[in-house]
């Protein structure tokens, strides 16, 4: 129901094009600027690493691209949707079954168990059947390794797991794009491993993935593009060794030597 | 520390009525030669007439708080989640209401609803309980609306996002994320404003309903003996006491037990 009603903008889609487009992408709150031009393109398959200072708008970029904040100026194109023309709310939820979001505090309902949370999505907005439903999100919880969780309550488990309930939910609506926002910031040292692990594999498995990370380490293994943004600007772009072995702008250059 | 309060509260509270109950019986008591149990025999025979008034003002008290609920549900909901116009007016109703003074609604609502209403064929009879019912479920629709409003916006936005990006709408969000959390927690301060409520029912006395007020005041005047007026306002006490008490604790107990964390 909700597919069909796309916007004229989405049919020019052709599949070759990048499965994620920005361009030219401005956004104000207020009087402060918070992106100031920004483009960039993922192609399928591929995990993009969004780096910089806090404030420079690493996680508003993210928020732009599944339309939970509506662009200025500019256009953003998700996964055959027309992000900045959004208007109605089915359009919106067509957007948000294609691209899902993790977010740094993980923000999983406490009043359900794990297994709700995975499958609360796919019930409710895809109406599909409990049992299958059901099926996909044990396989999923095995699949970042909470297998026997099934019935906790979030408030149960650590952070890390916590994440990567997150991570199984996100999965469950079987999503063509992942946003990650700072997933591992609210993570102790220790849990932070388990989560990056399962966001590794995922990568492998030829997920789009979009993350905006402090962890550059784990940006410069994994991403196969990473994207330095500065007070609203991605300053320097390029593949993870040449961005971070000879970064050619001053401030990539100043913030990797704070960072390494 | 706040135990300690609370502690203190209850202690006073039964002194309080200890103090009540002494002071009925021993006006009683000082004021004929006879021992105070003969002094209070009447009481008994007028205690069936009593706890119909005392049942009369439980029953009006609920039917006002399950109508102030419904609507205080519905404009509490519009003044925290609506944008604009109805936004407005939802929050214009709430602080008219929760601001206005229980007696001076009751009054607007007995002078101002007429005693019936004709439509077309059909007569609507407004008894004087059923204008008390209304003027003081208008009271409790405005406190409601603000319980509401706050137990929705205890709730951290987080939650609406993280639904927003699962593709709930709007409604689905509320119902399933929002308010299952949020009920938690408006839970005792709704049982607060109930209590508050009960203390006001016998308000409607006034408006010429038959309560629990209106019956010890028709007793006091068959009887004629002004010795028995403490222990029948006294009695009242008790009544409306072991009633409200366990309901306030309960509420605080929960609201210890649902706290914010």
């Amino acid at each position: 129901m909700q597919s069909s009603k796309r916007s004229e903008d989405s049919q020019a889609t052709a599949t070759d094009r990048p499965i994620v487009e920005v361009q030219g992408v401005e956004k104000s709150f207020g009087s402060n600027r918070v992106l100031k031009g920004v483009s960039l393109t993922v192609n399928k398959g591929e995990a993009v690493a969004l780096i910089g200072p806090s404030g420079s708008g690493k996680s508003t970029l993210l928020r732009c691209i599944n339309g939970l904040i509506k662009v200025d100026k500019g256009t953003v194109y998700a996964s055959g949707h027309a992000v900045h023309a959004l208007v109605r709310d089915s359009e919106r939820i067509a957007l948000r079954k294609d691209v899902s979001m993790v977010f740094q505090q993980y923000n999983l309902f406490p009043h359900l168990t794990v297994l709700q949370n995975v499958m609360l999505a796919p019930i409710q907005v895809l109406r599909q059947d409990r049992a299958e439903v059901e099926h996909r999100a044990i396989t999923l919880l095995g699949k970042v390794r909470l297998q026997g969780k099934e019935s906790a309550y979030p408030g149960e488990l650590s952070g890390g797991q916590q994440q990567r309930v997150a991570i199984a939910r996100a999965l469950a609506m079987r999503p063509s794009v992942m946003l990650f926002d700072e997933v591992t910031s609210a993570l102790d040292p220790e849990t932070v491993k388990e989560v990056l692990t399962t966001i590794r594999e995922l990568v492998e498995e030829g997920m789009t993935s979009i993350l905006v990370t402090h962890e550059m380490r784990f940006a410069r293994e994994v991403a196969h593009h990473i994207f330095f943004t500065d007070r609203g600007l991605i300053v320097e772009h390029g593949d993870p060794d040449a961005f971070f072995d000879d970064p050619k702008d001053e401030r990539t250059r100043e913030f990797l030597g704070h960072m390494l | 520390m706040n135990n300690q309060a609370n502690w203190r509260c209850k202690v006073l509270m039964r002194f309080g009525l200890a103090i009540v109950i002494v002071l009925a019986l021993s006006e009683a008591h000082a004021t004929s030669q006879e021992s105070w149990i003969d002094e209070i025999a009447p009481l008994w025979k007028w205690m069936p007439l009593l706890l119909k008034g005392f049942l009369v003002d439980v029953g009006i008290s609920i039917a006002a708080m399950l109508i102030g609920t419904a609507f205080g549900a519905i404009i509490g909901v519009g003044q925290t989640l609506f944008k604009g116009i109805i936004r407005i007016f939802c929050l214009g109703l709430t602080q008219f209401f929760r601001n206005a003074p229980w007696l001076v609604l009751l009054f607007f609502c007995i002078l101002l609803i007429p005693h019936q209403i004709t439509v077309f064929d059909w007569v609507i009879p407004f008894p004087p309980w059923m204008k008390g019912i209304i003027g003081l479920a208008l009271p409790v629709m405005g406190n409601v609306s603000e319980v509401v409003r706050g137990g929705l916006i205890s709730i951290p936005s987080a939650q609406w996002e993280a639904a927003d990006a699962l593709a709930l709408n709007k409604w689905q969000t509320l119902r399933i994320v929002i308010l299952p959390q949020a009920l938690k927690r408006m839970l005792p301060p709704w049982m607060n404003v109930y209590a508050v409520l009960i203390m006001a029912t016998p308000l409607v006395s006034i408006v010429g309903v038959e309560d629990s007020v209106t019956v010890a005041r028709s007793v006091l005047s068959a009887e004629g003996n002004t010795a028995l007026l403490m222990p029948v306002y006294g009695l009242l006490l008790i009544l409306f006491y072991a009633y409200c008490a366990p309901i306030a604790r309960l509420a605080r107990f929960l609201e210890v037990r649902y706290a914010v964390k």
